[in-house]
């Protein structure tokens, strides 16, 4: 039988929230070194932990998203273990009664889908950060205490593509969700890997290695691609690995032993007795419930069906919640034109923010200024050059587009006599072109078509222009 | 055992050396939480913890099919904090209290791995 790869992810996901999970030190990535922090996420003796009720709403709504059952008790332990990243000496994370039980999600992956499922999903606290020093280390404790949540997934991942997809499929669905920043470079998603070789169909899996502590999702396909095919060539040779945490060094591209912490582990959970347990009630879980977002594949639907984008504007979309936001603003400000509004949400849009690095919510161009351009150009007021002149405009200066027209005097010219007198002046100044034309030459008519817009200032009803110069062309 | 020893023995499950005897093996479990002990230590203790125990197990002598186990004494749940931020300690406070500091970090001995 041919061996088959067999992979599992742990993945830890900040949640949002503004505070701490047990104490109010705000949440912040960015405060100075030991300034977020207090009796209680310093673990001083004596101080008393209190759950925020923000923390389990947003781990309740993960759940539900992601199709877990919310179970009616859960309960919150301690996991003890020395580490000076902890300062109280255990972490309290949730044992055998997780905030949610089972679920999972769909990926896709060479145009085949695939359910992954979901094991459970606990809520515990972060540990602090360690910087190594030439002779020390050093630690911040800001991050000890921002509210984690663990999604443990089943085995049912194959190979290093179906795990990237499962890890991009997640950061969606937790942006949906409004419940993480789901900020990479700042530690927001972590991941730990299980991954084991056997051969197809065996039902007892190999024995796994675990690769920690990944903060990327190109590091987990990289770490996966080399660590799969590492078991495979072992195993293929008749070797016995042994099961052990592995590191990845993403410089060299290789998974090393992390021999020497290898002492097993005791972790001796047991119920935190500072805190009590959470009974969630079935009218508490439906009025989240109620308040669910709606998800991205659904959304992608929905732009199809009801606003009549094609498949592809539609994907294009939704792949981001605050995109899809804000085209979604353009549209309902468009006078119905949504085909225009993913037009300009697509091009200008998405090309300002690829080039800026901005975030869609901080721009200076609002939705409804769009929608207004829309409706400019719709009416005929404003050709759609001029409509891009002005969306730069409010890009660099914000501003009513209504007013940059007027003030800039940007509005179409549709006036016909003033058209036509444009078209006059172009014919009687290039008899030559025009003999070409009138000769047979098509393409000399955008030459003339050119001079005439030239002369308006860009202005010109473009299709009044060719109208116009096509008569006065037929008549000469 | 019952449901509520079992539940014990969830805590120190691998500290038992024996489950018949459910001698609780003392130096694992000083080991864990870094404790160095004698062995007249070793002895002294491994005697007292067999008199916990023992404690303990008179809770077999009771009828609990269908009790559901607890996890807190108390009959109280749901005991949470509104998503406010509240004031934190001066760092001038919180690097007194540390051992040694560094570049405004507490300073540790240096370790490897995980963070």
């Amino acid at each position: 039988m041919p061996l088959q790869a067999t992979i599992g992810l742990e993945t830890h996901v900040q949640l949002n929230t503004r505070t701490k999970i047990w104490c109010s030190c705000p949440v912040n990535a960015d405060a100075p070194p030991n300034t977020a922090v207090c009796p209680v996420c310093l673990g001083y003796p004596g101080s008393l932990p209190v759950l925020n009720r923000e923390a389990v709403r947003k781990t309740v709504i993960t759940g539900l998203l992601l199709g877990c059952e919310i179970p009616k008790f859960s309960k919150h332990d301690r996991k003890s273990y020395f580490y000076p990243d902890m300062p109280k000496d255990y972490q309290i994370t949730q044992y055998d009664q997780p905030l949610c039980l089972g679920g999972g999600l769909e990926i896709e992956v060479g145009g085949r889908k695939k359910y992954v499922r979901i094991n459970r999903i606990h809520l515990e606290e972060d540990v602090g950060k360690s910087t190594h020093l030439a002779s020390a280390s050093g630690i911040d404790y800001n991050r000890a205490g921002t509210p984690l949540m663990e999604i443990v997934t089943e085995p049912d991942l194959a190979n290093e593509d179906e795990a990237f997809a499962y890890l991009t499929a997640l950061k969606r669905i937790l942006q949906y969700g409004d419940v993480s920043h789901c900020n990479l470079e700042q530690g927001n998603i972590r991941c730990d890997i299980n991954v084991s070789v056997a051969e197809a169909g065996a039902k007892k899996l190999g024995v796994k290695a675990e690769i920690k502590n990944m903060n990327t999702f190109r590091g987990v396909h990289r770490a996966l691609a080399y660590e799969i095919k590492r078991q495979l060539k072992a195993v293929g040779q008749g070797e016995t690995l042994v099961q052990e945490t592995r590191r990845w060094d993403d410089d060299r591209g290789v998974t090393q032993s992390m021999r020497g912490k290898e002492d097993a582990h005791d972790y001796r959970y047991f119920p935190d007795p500072d805190l009590a347990g959470i009974v969630l009630t079935v009218e508490q879980i439906e009025a989240w419930r109620s308040g669910l977002p709606e998800l991205p594949d659904r959304r992608r639907a929905r732009f199809v069906e009801s606003l009549g984008l094609p498949e592809g504007d539609a994907e294009v979309l939704v792949a981001d919640k605050d995109v899809a936001d804000y085209f979604e603003q353009v549209a309902a400000a468009s006078g119905g034109n949504a085909k225009a509004a993913a037009n300009w949400v697509m091009s200008e849009v998405m090309r300002v923010l690829s080039e800026s690095g901005e975030n869609v919510t901080s721009l200076k161009v609002r939705p409804g200024d769009i929608g207004a351009l829309i409706r400019l150009v719709d009416a005929g007021t404003l050709n759609s050059t001029k409509a891009k002149e002005v969306f730069a405009i409010l890009l660099e200066e914000g501003g009513d587009p209504h007013e940059i027209v007027k003030t800039r005097g940007l509005a179409q010219v549709s006036d016909q006599g003033a058209i036509k007198a444009f078209v006059r002046q172009v014919v009687d100044e290039n008899p030559k072109v025009v003999e070409d034309y009138l000769g047979g030459k098509p393409a000399a008519l955008q030459f003339l078509m050119g001079q005439v817009m030239r002369l308006s200032r860009g202005k010109a009803n473009p299709p009044m222009v060719l109208e116009l110069l096509k008569e006065m062309l037929a008549e000469s | 055992m019952n449901r509520l020893t079992s539940r014990v023995s969830l805590c120190t499950e691998r500290a038992m050396s024996d489950p018949d005897t459910d001698h609780i093996d003392v130096r694992y479990v000083a080991n864990l939480a870094r404790i160095d002990l004698t062995d007249a230590e070793i002895e002294r203790l491994t005697g007292e913890l067999d008199q916990i125990l023992s404690f303990v197990h008179q809770l077999d002598m009771l009828d609990l099919a269908g009790v559901e186990p607890l996890s807190h004494p108390h009959p109280i749940s749901n005991v949470f904090r509104e998503d406010v931020p509240g004031d934190c300690l001066d760092r001038e406070d919180v690097l007194e209290n540390a051992p040694a500091t560094v570049q405004q970090l507490i300073r540790v001995p240096q370790m490897m791995g995980e963070s």
